[in-house]
């Protein structure tokens, strides 16, 4: 299937949000984790996630960091802050509206709730 | 593996000439793509196989790039799309449209000037309406600029004709107070109406807000670099003239007038147009005069904390204090503009401090006598409207020190101080409003 690409935008912030809400991570694992959480559907090019975590650092909800793993590179890892949860919380009201009134017209009744993980 | 080694280090290097992607930015990526490849090659690739897929996956550099010059600032991203051959055609019409109204103002304030009739300067009604004989064109300028559509245009040109009834409405006495102080504030709204049209009609974002108060920055060097070249050009013209029995009082009044207008328009169509230009240069200006005003304002807040302000406190010194207070508000709101809002807490923004908490320091000495004078002697409409702008300007520069205190001990992202200024303009707005509107009627005019 194929995602429209304004859609896909549209879900990139909470979605990265959302995955730094699970625990602290770093570009090219987030990423992985889009592919696994969304079976593969949601095709991101990788370099665009780049700049989308800029503009959450710029805003506020993210800190980055410069760390050294176990390997010789070092790597910069991000973590949500408190604006961060707030600002998830609220992008999560909003696709909750959209999937409740999508599914009102649909006759679907709760089907897309469940999709966002809250019957 | 060294060959997979080249490779990265040219895709690198390709990266790395884009202006918008910077060093740790890069690093980042090419972290990314060696992970991408030690997946890949585990996965059963080659080496060489592994690298392509790898870069194909990360997409095109430019558009990153672009991305990235998006995220950084409006302005860069304006530089990357360079402008094509039809942009260039675009180029030329705009400049034919920005004569057109920049003549347009310059005859009309012109006619206005001489119908006011000589000695020049003597009427009031010219004093009161000069603004609002020069900015309609620079607010049209931008509405056919930006081609905004009829309903915007209608709430572009609302505040126009209600100011102009307003100030020609009203029953003023002549040359009382509340006349020049709506004569004074006026410009301030009619800027303010103007930047409806710049922002596009939309108000809300801070983005565009952010670059109005650019543009306001770049507009009025523009402004200040060509009154000085009009004044020399007019001294010297004197100077040839005056000998050959050409009265020096005509050219003044036959030049001053349409250039000053005129050049209103010229100076925004100069920002928009020559925006790299003034790019290099208004951060330099901000770099340089920051400092020196913050040492100034550092002294003077001591001398007065020192000596105390009381005795030394009358009409002409409060005028010269708003005014210092209003140009500090400037120069930190510009240099916040113009900086660079993914940049870490540096030594400009430490001088910003000092420059904002001495001016906090004087404008609470100020306030202090202006609240005594009024209680002592009631309000008049002077009294009134400077307490009012100092107090604006009190809680504007309490949260600009505040939030730049929390940046500088990284406790507060950038993105918060340029909120508060965005957030907190429009209240200079209203406030100037006000003035213009409520305050005379409240003071019957007087």
């Amino acid at each position: 299937m194929n995602i429209d690409k304004d859609l896909v935008a549209a879900s990139a912030t909470p979605l990265v949000l959302a995955i730094l809400a699970e625990s602290e991570s770093y570009g090219y694992a987030i990423l992985k984790r889009v592919r696994e959480i969304s079976d593969g559907e949601l095709e991101w090019t990788d370099g665009m996630l780049y700049p989308l975590l800029h503009r959450l650092h710029r805003l506020g909800y993210v800190t980055r960091e410069w760390r050294i793993p176990s390997e010789e590179r070092r790597r910069r890892y991000y973590a949500i802050t408190d604006e961060g949860h707030a600002a998830l919380a609220e992008h999560k009201r909003q696709w909750m509206t959209v999937a409740k009134a999508l599914g009102d017209a649909w006759g679907g009744g709760d089907l897309l709730p469940v999709a966002f993980g809250r019957a | 593996m060294d060959q997979l080694e080249l490779e990265i280090e040219g895709w690198r290097a390709f990266v790395e000439q884009s202006p918008a992607v910077d060093g740790r930015d890069v690093e980042e990526l090419e972290d990314h793509l060696r992970d991408q490849i030690a997946d890949l090659t585990e996965a059963g690739l080659t080496a060489d196989e592994a690298f392509l897929i790898a870069v194909k996956r990360l997409g095109s550099i430019d558009e990153i790039s672009r991305e990235f010059a998006r995220e950084n600032s409006g302005r860069l991203w304006r530089q990357l799309t360079a402008p094509g051959a039809s942009d260039l055609e675009q180029t030329g019409r705009w400049w034919r449209q920005a004569l057109l109204f920049a003549i347009a103002a310059a005859v009309t304030f012109q006619i206005a000037f001489l119908a006011a009739g000589t000695p020049p300067g003597d009427s009031s009604w010219l004093v009161r309406n000069a603004s609002l004989l020069v900015l309609p064109f620079l607010a049209g300028y931008f509405v056919a600029r930006r081609r905004l559509s009829w309903n915007q245009v209608l709430v572009t040109a609302a505040p126009f004709v209600v100011a102009a009834v307003v100030i020609n409405v009203y029953p003023f006495i002549d040359g009382g107070s509340t006349e020049l102080l709506a004569a004074s504030h006026l410009p301030v709204v009619l800027w303010f109406v103007v930047a409806y049209p710049y922002m596009n009609g939309v108000t809300r974002s801070h983005e565009r807000r952010m670059d109005f108060v650019r543009f306001t920055g770049e507009w009025f060097i523009y402004y200040v670099l060509i009154s000085l070249g009009g004044g020399v050009l007019v001294g010297l013209t004197l100077a040839v003239l005056e000998p050959a029995g050409v009265d020096p009082d005509q050219i003044a009044q036959w030049v001053l007038p349409w250039g000053s207008a005129g050049a209103v328009i010229v100076a925004a169509w100069l920002v928009e147009t020559k925006q790299r230009v003034i790019e290099n240069m208004a951060p330099v200006l901000t770099m340089v005069f920051t400092p020196l005003f913050a040492l100034m304002l550092a002294g003077a807040a001591v001398v007065y904390a020192v000596t105390g302000l009381g005795g030394a406190f009358n009409r002409e010194l409060l005028g010269v204090f708003d005014a210092l207070l209003v140009v500090v508000l400037g120069l930190v709101l510009y240099g916040i503009s113009a900086r660079d809002p993914l940049q870490g807490p540096g030594w400009m923004d430490r001088i910003q401090l000092v420059a904002v908490v001495s001016a906090l320091v004087l404008d609470l000495m100020v306030l202090g006598v202006m609240v005594a004078r009024i209680g002592e002697l009631g309000f008049t409409p002077n009294r009134t409207a400077a307490l009012g702008l100092n107090i604006l300007l009190f809680v504007s520069l309490v949260g600009t020190a505040w939030l730049s205190a929390r940046f500088l001990a990284g406790q507060s992202t950038f993105n918060r101080l340029e909120r508060w200024q965005t957030t907190y303009l429009p209240v200079f707005g209203v406030w100037a409003a006000a003035v213009v509107v409520v305050l005379p009627p409240l003071f019957s005019f007087s």
